[in-house]
């Protein structure tokens, strides 16, 4: 079955019709060439499709195209300010050596991008400790930290797999971010 | 992944009106696993009822101090929300514990309730499974079921339920509202689950059609402290292993009340009730804690395969309990 929609995919208005069965990341790449989002497993397994729909990080090849008509998608490419210009993230990644081969790369920066954001926002992750009060009615509970360490920056990007392993220097770029 | 119709849906009834009438139609949560089941061939819907845009995305405080969750409130906002997390760690935790930042900001309330076993012969269309397929029997007895269970398992199926936020409501005895097209229904998460007996194809008592609005958590006792441990072949992004959640209230070093479920053990979220029996005025210690756990596992049935989950049991939930009632300021 057929459906029209219209994506705005990395600042543009893109207007396509699309099979239902399409994914919001096969829509990207093979409808509007947009190939930035990479297909890693095609099944939530390893991140590389990561983009932002209306500023929330996603995986993209479990996502129905036809359910995010109007929809704001920022993938890596789309990131940076103004052309020619690196956003701090892909800044830090080339900085700090943050990748080998690449294919995971634009789904690490775009997962970290929205990370960032959700530890601002006081969303907590599985190592945020609670202040105090944990398990009483009365808790108070202490809003995001400022910036993450090692820690939190591992345990919020366990979606993002990197066969190549620079796991290291992906953290080292973001903790660099994180702190600015 | 054959065609199929998609329709948002514009308000409960008529989503539960369309999808009863249709056996093909499904509705469609963040799509997380459906999406996948998809792709996999274990699902065919041939229409997508849409229920994400429905007003069912408020977590609202309740009278006597518990909360009303609505059925399409993303995962990470409920871990996130500040009343869940003061109010019901336990249930914080076991949703941070789950997925990842990216699925936890699609999926939903309902959409992990029901999220289906993660067998991987159920996931593989090539081998026999009683569950996708019934009466094609169970590759699971006698091939690989290093995660499968060892409680409450039937001959037909030993799969287990893998959600973490579902094993945590049920140590919070938390209410699924359903809304049929006889109207809503209040369902206690223990009666939500079933075992699998000899109708594994069934997770659930919920009926074709019936739509998840929201769960409701009573308050936990006052002055109860709660908590989630998962363990896993990783130390993120993965399925649990085996995981326990508990709400523990203590008095002058006894336990006056002890709520407790398991995760990765049956067919659903096992709700401890021997070791809580056991647990009840235990003098607060190592020895009460491993004597209520056995109190439990000793009815379990591993396979070669999985028995290191009836230790593994014991000791996670010896550590929570251990955890509750003696570490001050847990993290
Ligand atoms: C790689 C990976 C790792 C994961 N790791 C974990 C983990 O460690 N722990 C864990 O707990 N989970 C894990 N998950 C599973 C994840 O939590 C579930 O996929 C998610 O919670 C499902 O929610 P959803 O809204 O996307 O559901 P959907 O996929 O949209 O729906 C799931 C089912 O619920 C039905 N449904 C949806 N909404 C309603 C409603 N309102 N009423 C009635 N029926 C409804 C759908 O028809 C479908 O049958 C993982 C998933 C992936 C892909
Ligand atoms: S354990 Fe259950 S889900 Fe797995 S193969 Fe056997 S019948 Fe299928
Ligand atoms: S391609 Fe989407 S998570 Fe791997
Ligand atoms: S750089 Fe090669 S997969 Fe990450």
């Amino acid at each position: 079955m057929e459906s029209h929609l219209t994506l705005r995919v990395d600042g543009e208005a893109r207007s396509l019709t699309v099979d239902t069965r399409t994914t919001l990341l096969d829509a990207l790449r093979d409808r509007l060439s947009v190939t930035s989002p990479k297909k890693g497993c095609d099944h939530g397994q390893c991140g590389a499709c990561t983009v932002l729909l209306d500023g929330r990080r996603v995986l993209s090849c479990l996502i129905l195209a036809v359910a995010h008509d109007g929809a704001q998608v920022t993938t890596a490419a789309g990131l940076a300010p103004e052309d020619g210009e690196l956003h701090p993230l892909q800044r830090a990644f080339l900085d700090h050596d943050g990748f080998q081969c690449g294919y995971c790369t634009p789904g690490q920066i775009c997962s970290a991008a929205g990370m960032l954001d959700e530890a601002s926002a006081g969303h907590p992750s599985l190592v945020t400790p609670v202040a105090d009060g944990d398990g009483r009615s009365d808790g108070h509970v202490r809003r995001g930290p400022a910036a993450l360490g090692d820690d939190e920056i591992r345990e919020r990007m366990s979606g993002n797999l990197c066969r190549c392993g620079a796991y290291v220097n992906i953290v080292a770029a973001i903790r660099e971010v994180s702190a600015q | 992944m054959i065609p199929f119709d998609y329709a948002p849906a514009s308000d409960t009834d008529s989503a539960v009106a369309t999808v009863t009438a249709r056996p093909g139609a499904a509705f469609l949560g963040g799509g997380t696993n459906l999406v996948d089941h998809m792709k996999l061939g274990i699902a065919s819907p041939d229409l997508l009822v849409d229920v994400t845009r429905l007003p069912l995305d408020a977590v609202e405080e309740l009278p006597d101090g518990g909360l009303r969750i609505g059925a399409t409130v993303r995962n990470s906002d409920l871990a996130a929300n500040p009343l869940l997390r003061s109010r019901y760690p336990l249930l914080s935790h076991a949703l941070l514990a789950g997925a990842s930042g990216q699925l936890r900001n699609a999926a939903t309330t309902a959409g992990n309730l029901l999220q289906r076993t993660r067998c991987s012969y159920f996931q593989d269309v090539t081998t026999p499974c009683n569950k996708r397929e019934p009466g094609s029997g169970c590759a699971a007895i006698g091939g690989w079921n290093r995660y499968h269970a060892v409680l409450g398992a039937s001959e037909h199926c030993i799969a287990v339920h893998p959600s973490d936020m579902a094993v945590a409501m049920s140590a919070a005895d938390a209410v699924v509202t359903v809304l049929g097209e006889e109207g809503e229904r209040r369902v206690p998460l223990g009666e939500f689950y079933r075992l699998p007996g000899d109708t594994p194809q069934y997770d659930t008592n919920l009926a074709h059609g019936e739509l998840i609005t929201s769960v409701e958590l009573p308050p936990l006792p006052a002055g109860a402290r709660s908590g989630y441990r998962k363990v896993r072949d990783r130390a993120s992004f993965a399925f649990a292993l085996v995981s326990a959640a508990a709400v523990l209230v203590t008095d002058g070093g006894h336990v006056r009340e002890a709520r407790i479920a398991f995760g990765g053990l049956a067919h659903k979220p096992w709700r401890a009730t021997h070791a809580e029996e056991a647990l009840r005025g235990a003098v607060l210690g190592e020895e009460a804690f491993r004597l209520a756990a056995d109190a439990e596992l000793r009815y379990g049935q591993p396979l070669p395969g999985n028995a290191f989950k009836i230790p593994m049991a014991r000791n996670a939930l010896a550590a929570l309990l251990r955890e509750l009632a003696f570490v001050e300021e847990r993290r």
